[in-house]
């Protein structure tokens, strides 16, 4: 593959996704300080594009501003590489974002809309989720790394690892939907702590099959400890979170240590997410299946030892 | 082909977990009440009518009152500065006497209907709290809502068995006037912008009710003879029923006492 790299294109890049994590963790900071319906009007808040900025009113206007800025800086994305790009399945990635961009600030109204019915609210949550991860695809996508030419290493092994990485992606947003269930009073906290133990089975034996298969791949390497450091922190996180609801039930809410310990907890689910996508765009770049018949833990189809 | 499989697996299982979030019980649409349902009943005769009257006690230490801060807002942290705003979850008169808790017949009027009050019962947005904290009112009887600070609030009661809204009212604003069409005891109402403002309105099918004051006192008269479930409900400790017997002229004392959880 000829480098068609545009370091421009790729700042400009990671520049959305940097905003988006901002937009995260304001839209974090709403349902943490309960301020979801603090502006009963939408989309002109009070009436008004600038109302007071006090109480409540400052988190859920204040994610407003940062999502129309997220929304304005998308446009600009899709534009910049509907013009500079020459893959034409990138130009058309570009108006994914900023398709589900606008899909998120509609669902955002329909949250206010409709006083936050729980399946709303949890599908605001998982396309914010989503279109995060849209934005870090492109930022890998305009990275000089996925441009250059990348020899093709064969994967002879059981489980494939582009199959594990993709069901890693799958498990794990499932997992921030059950996450985000329960933040939303849908459910209890037993689904999202079962997906918690489903991730990290996940990423132990991708962590094990990295070390075992591909021990002299840098970039693999890397990403697995990456996501090792990522889990186990989110995991640390949640534990946080839980124990600081428990230990201030008795005192009005919210309080500064649960906003604080949630929302770190929700933005971090995040990252682990984008984490598990980069991880398996490279899984996908490097890696082809073997052309020989499968091989299963060193033991062939045939039953002869390899 | 065995990669496809695998994405049309994760998207399956991706919508399954989304279907699974979307079970919660939904509060049912709204209906007019329909209190002509109810077979119409002679008046309460007041010549052999009796009453029931006592009082609500927390048998235990209070939780210890907290300081709400309310510096979230200037005009709020203004008016609080040098006293602060108090939590007003549990409300301890002397000798344990609990305020704050409405008293009424859950049951034993079945048979019975009763006209709704045309006048308004008023909750007041005063102070960045509301006054009083605990209302009562009948089905369908309007309440008014009132904003007598120079700061926006938002009224947003989350009811269980009603329709819920959300109105936003800004100082000098008109008051708000609505009812809620079903029984309840009792729907939180809070203000998304002040975090901390939280007030209960407890709607009754009966005009047999009373919100205790400080001295936990409660005095529920004119009631006909017959069988009836006595409740007490408070905001942190919940319900609490006692059955009574009330026979021509007759009048009970019954008190309800409850445990610090």
């Amino acid at each position: 593959m000829t480098s068609l790299h545009n370091p421009g294109v790729h700042r400009y890049a990671l520049f959305t996704v940097a905003c988006t994590v901002l937009l995260l963790v304001a839209g974090a900071l709403v349902t943490s300080n309960d301020a979801g319906l603090a502006v009963p009007d939408w989309p002109t808040s009070y009436g008004t594009f600038f109302p007071p900025m006090v109480g409540g009113i400052f988190y859920e206007h204040g994610h407003r501003m940062v999502a129309t800025f997220v929304g304005l800086v998308t446009i600009g994305l899709a534009v910049i590489l509907w013009r500079s790009e020459s893959r034409p399945w990138m130009r058309r990635l570009g108006l994914v974002a900023l398709g589900a961009v606008i899909a998120q600030g509609l669902l955002g109204g329909l949250t206010v809309k409709l006083r936050l019915p729980p399946e709303v609210s949890i599908a605001h949550a998982a396309l914010a989720q989503a279109f995060f991860c849209i934005t870090v695809a492109v930022a890998v996508f305009t990275g000089r790394w996925w441009q250059q030419d990348v020899p093709a290493i064969e994967d002879a092994g059981r489980p494939r690892l582009r199959a594990l990485s993709a069901w890693l992606v799958g498990v794990t947003f499932v997992q921030l939907v059950l996450g985000a269930g329960y933040r939303h009073n849908a459910l209890v906290i037993a689904p999202h702590l079962v997906g918690a133990a489903a991730v990290l089975a996940l990423v132990i034996l991708a962590g094990r099959v990295v070390r075992q298969r591909f021990a002299g791949q840098l970039e693999l390497r890397r990403l697995a400890k990456g996501l090792n450091a990522v889990v186990g922190s989110q995991i640390l996180l949640g534990g946080a979170a839980w124990w600081s609801r428990l230990a201030t039930r008795e005192a009005p809410q919210p309080q500064p240590v649960m906003i604080w310990l949630t929302v770190a907890h929700t933005v971090v689910g995040a990252i682990v997410l984008a984490t598990v996508v980069v991880f398996a765009l490279v899984c996908h770049r490097m890696l082809t299946a073997a052309q020989e018949p499968a091989v299963v833990s060193g033991v062939s189809h045939t039953g002869a030892a390899v | 082909m065995i990669i496809r499989s695998h994405y049309v697996v994760v998207a399956v299982a991706a919508a399954l977990a989304l279907a699974a979030c979307s079970k919660k019980e939904e509060a049912p649409a709204e209906k007019a009440a329909a209190p002509a349902s109810a077979p119409a009943a002679a008046p309460v005769d007041a010549a052999t009518a009796g009453s029931v009257a006592g009082t609500v006690k927390l048998d235990g230490p209070a939780p210890k009152v907290a300081k709400l801060k309310t510096d979230s807002d200037p005009y709020c942290a203004k008016m609080h500065a040098s006293s602060p705003l108090l939590s007003e979850e549990v409300v301890e008169g002397k000798d344990g006497m609990l305020a704050n808790v409405v008293v009424y017949v859950k049951a034993g009027l079945e048979n019975r209907s009763f006209p709704t009050p045309t006048e308004s019962v008023t909750l007041t947005q005063s102070g960045c709290e509301y006054k009083p904290h605990v209302v009562a009112l009948m089905v369908n009887q309007p309440i008014s809502i009132v904003n007598a600070d120079q700061t926006t609030h938002n009224i947003h009661p989350t009811p269980a068995n009603n329709r819920d809204w959300n109105k936003s009212q800004g100082p000098g604003a008109e008051k708000i006037t609505d009812s809620f069409a079903r029984e309840e005891v009792a729907i939180p109402v809070k203000c998304n912008v002040h975090s901390w403002m939280k007030a209960y309105i407890a709607v009754l099918k009966n005009p047999y009710y009373q919100v205790t004051s400080a001295d936990g006192a409660f005095d529920l008269k004119n009631l006909p003879p017959g069988d009836y479930t006595i409740t007490a409900w408070q905001e942190k400790y919940g319900s609490m029923d006692q059955k009574v017997t009330i026979g021509p002229k007759e009048s009970k004392k019954i008190d309800f006492v409850f445990k610090p959880s």
